[in-house]
């Protein structure tokens, strides 16, 4: 078991680094350098002043050079101006001007993830509060899926062909096919709209206050979180997963209820709800105990997508924002996390099926 | 003129699709008719899933053929007094045009059914072929590392593993952007990816006909004319007659599109190619000194094409839900282009107050993916019956 763990810790590793390289490289392109440049020293200089401002501020290096300052492996750059003062990568990075103070190398492993462009602030500030809100979408987003999931799975897998199995069936097939942008924009239309849907019904015959049933801006959910400005996002973003692992839950249902053991407890008398529950059940949930894990990261595109869409300003809002205003910091920064959550939840979802299942055993 | 209500809207639509429904019309009697002949696409309408996936399909699918005769107006013309109009509103002056904007008007003032029409043409003509080149892709490197295994097998899994390990939306914002397509890297992923097709049906048809020289010349010929053309018209737009060719946006796109499915596919024709190459059939063949090319490509795909044809029905969806991804953040499209994806964007900031801009091309690409799925779930059903 230790020895599979370190394999596994290790590939994770190689792959973290590859991926962060990509991204490195695809977000440190010349032109988006140039853009940067643009935007930060005015957007009408020539192209011999954008060459001297990037090369003022250790944009000139080799693409390796940079990715291992950015890293923190490689000693950060320094220049010495005309007047003795010296700046450089980690001068800058903590506001030292004095020469030999700073220290040599500041980057990821060094705890510095660089300054927002966007948000004219620290990364490291940025990112915190913003992926605790999202962390509060998604806690909500699985507790409504995965129950969900998981009663719509076993009820059509306990009996397969039966209408219950058929209705439950295109009913996950039907949310399988309806990405967030398309329940989203339903879900608002529905019950988020003064014109159109059920809200005006509902106001004209007195039952609500508001002129809308739910809000389809889910920003005041920040300060406080209420029913009423949380419940379309969540919605949005548990409908779309909810199909998947449903139908898994199904399939592995149905595989478990032909089982012989199955047969040896109907024969024995068990009751039909006493075998489900306490004989299938069990079994059936390994398969999509994999399957939730996995779907973190998939959850990562609804989740960017429904935090634009109801401007929620958290984890997803802003590496949407960080990719549109070419922030290239934060949208590295962004991304490190968002590969760190996928790699995480792939070694968590490993982990749980060899510890799940004693079938199988790794060596 | 009067605003007319829904069940004339709805009448109104009806009879602008009448060349869909014909067609539908035909295409079902002729198979309901000969189901028994058409071996797996026949018993597709012994399951009703499968035929109301199948008819969901086709309906979007001949929408988009007759794209030019169903739809009221331009999809791009703005006509004035239409901003943000009900639907059935009337035109204020027609002249010769035609006289309701039957969904309604955008912010822009432009037709929402004549757009969602067009729509629903900007979709298929990614969505299928995307989803073949992966397959192609998959297909062609998914075969050789479950067959031959070692070396190979390791290092194409690290691979399609660290494509699959980057969330699609954080790819789709690095690889979707104008600087993008600047650089030289777009070129580059489409010379890789466009290349393995041709390949494909090279190795193909070689590893069928190569003890018939003669016949085998002329087919791998005639793939390599006709391959190596389309390649350079679509990867370099270096086509000296000009008619494969690909606009900077469609290629990243296509490109983007591509790279996150293949790996998929590349993991599915694995495992299934782990499964089947301990069959007798293989060991028979392997026996009778066939070579791998012929085993994988004659031996091992054609008995994998259940699991595969269903999973390229659900790609299909999959990739139109990307394609609408990539529209709703107005990544890689014209920023004109009535694609589904970014008629919702540019709907969803009236959304409250105008909600059918964006409900329309909401419901369509819903339905089409709606479709698509069903369809490949009548498929396997239908497949797992023999």
């Amino acid at each position: 078991m230790l020895l599979f763990l370190a394999r596994r810790i290790g590939v994770m590793i190689v792959t973290a680094l590859c991926l962060t390289f990509i991204v490195f490289y695809l977000t440190n392109l010349p032109a988006k350098l140039e853009t940067l440049a643009k935007t930060q020293a005015g957007s009408r200089i020539s192209d011999a002043e954008v060459a001297s401002w990037l090369d003022r501020n250790g944009y000139n290096q080799p693409m390796l050079t940079r990715y291992g300052e950015w890293l923190g492996v490689v000693p950060g750059w320094t220049r010495e101006d005309g007047d003795g003062d010296v700046t450089g990568r980690c001068y800058r990075a903590y506001g030292i001007t004095d020469p030999g103070v700073a220290p040599a190398r500041c980057g990821l492993l060094q705890g510095y993830w660089g300054e927002s462009t966007r948000f004219r602030a620290s990364v490291a500030d940025v990112i915190p509060p913003r992926l605790g809100a999202t962390g509060l979408l998604m806690m909500w987003a699985l507790i409504v899926m995965v129950p969900m999931a998981l009663i719509v799975g076993v009820l059509a897998g306990m009996r397969e062909g039966s209408r219950t199995d058929r209705t439950l069936s295109t009913f996950a097939i039907a949310s399988t096919a309806t990405p967030e942008y398309v329940s989203g924009v339903v879900f608002i239309a529905l019950l988020a709209s003064s014109t159109a849907g059920l809200s005006p019904l509902l106001s004209s015959w007195g039952w609500i206050d508001a002129p809308v049933l739910f809000q389809g801006n889910a920003r005041s959910a920040l300060d406080q979180i209420t029913f009423w400005n949380f419940t379309l996002p969540v919605m949005t973003i548990a409908l779309y997963g909810m199909g998947y692992v449903a139908r898994i839950t199904r399939a592995s249902m149905t595989e478990v209820m032909t089982q012989q053991y199955i047969r040896t407890a109907r024969l024995k008398g068990v009751s039909f709800a006493n075998i489900v529950l306490r004989h299938a059940l069990r079994n059936a949930l390994i398969a999509p105990f994999t399957v939730i894990m996995l779907q973190i990261p998939w959850l990562l595109t609804g989740v960017v997508i429904v935090e634009v869409l109801f401007s929620y300003p958290g984890f997803g809002w802003t590496l949407f924002e960080a990719a549109v205003n070419n922030d290239i910091e934060l949208l590295l920064a962004a991304s490190v996390v968002a590969v760190i959550v996928v790699l995480l939840t792939q070694l968590i979802s490993d982990i749980g099926y060899v510890w799940l299942n004693p079938r199988i055993r790794v060596t | 003129m009067e605003a007319i209500g829904w069940p004339e809207i709805l009448g109104r639509m009806a009879l602008q699709l009448l060349p869909v429904w014909v067609a539908l019309a035909v295409v079902f009697a002729i198979s309901i008719t000969w189901k028994r002949r058409l071996g797996l696409y026949g018993k597709l309408f012994d399951s009703r899933v499968g035929m109301v996936g199948f008819a969901l399909v086709m309906f979007w699918v001949f929408a988009a053929l007759f794209a030019d005769m169903i739809v009221t107006h331009n999809p791009l013309s703005q006509i004035s007094g239409m901003r943000n109009a009900t639907p059935g509103t009337p035109l204020r002056a027609p002249a010769g045009r035609y006289d309701y904007f039957l969904l309604g008007g955008d912010a822009l003032a432009r037709d929402v059914f004549s757009r969602m029409v067009m729509g629903a043409r900007e979709v298929l003509r990614i969505a299928p072929f995307a989803a073949m080149i992966s397959f192609m892709i998959g297909i062609s490197l998914g075969l050789p590392a479950g067959y031959l295994g070692g070396r190979l097998d390791t290092g194409l899994t690290f691979v399609a593993n660290l494509v699959l390990a980057f969330p699609v939306i954080l790819l789709f914002f690095l690889l979707v952007a104008p600087e993008i397509q600047e650089t030289a890297i777009p070129r580059v992923m489409a010379g890789i990816l466009f290349i393995v097709p041709v390949l494909f049906f090279t190795v193909l048809l070689n590893a069928r006909y190569f003890t018939q020289p003669a016949r085998r010349n002329l087919y791998v010929g005639a793939v390599m004319v006709v391959g190596l053309w389309a390649y350079s018209g679509l990867a370099f737009n270096a086509d000296p007659l000009g008619i494969w060719g690909m606009s900077p946006n469609l290629l990243n796109v296509f490109v983007a599109v591509v790279f996150v499915n293949a790996p998929t596919v590349f993991r599915i024709v694995r495992g299934i190619t782990l499964d089947i190459k301990t069959r007798d059939y293989v060991a028979a063949a392997q026996t009778r000194g066939e070579g791998p090319w012929y085993i994988m490509l004659w031996e091992i795909l054609p008995n994998a094409r259940g699991p595969l044809i269903v999973d390229f029905c659900l790609r299909i969806g999959y990739t139109t839900i990307l394609l609408g991804t990539l529209g709703f953040f107005g990544l890689g499209v014209a920023s004109e282009s009535p694609d589904w994806g970014s008629t919702i964007n540019q709907g969803r900031r009236l959304l409250t107050v105008y909600p059918h801009a964006a409900i329309a091309p909401a419901l369509a690409l819903m339905s089409l993916v709606l479709g698509l799925n069903l369809l490949a779930d009548g498929l396997r059903e239908e497949s797992l019956k023999d």
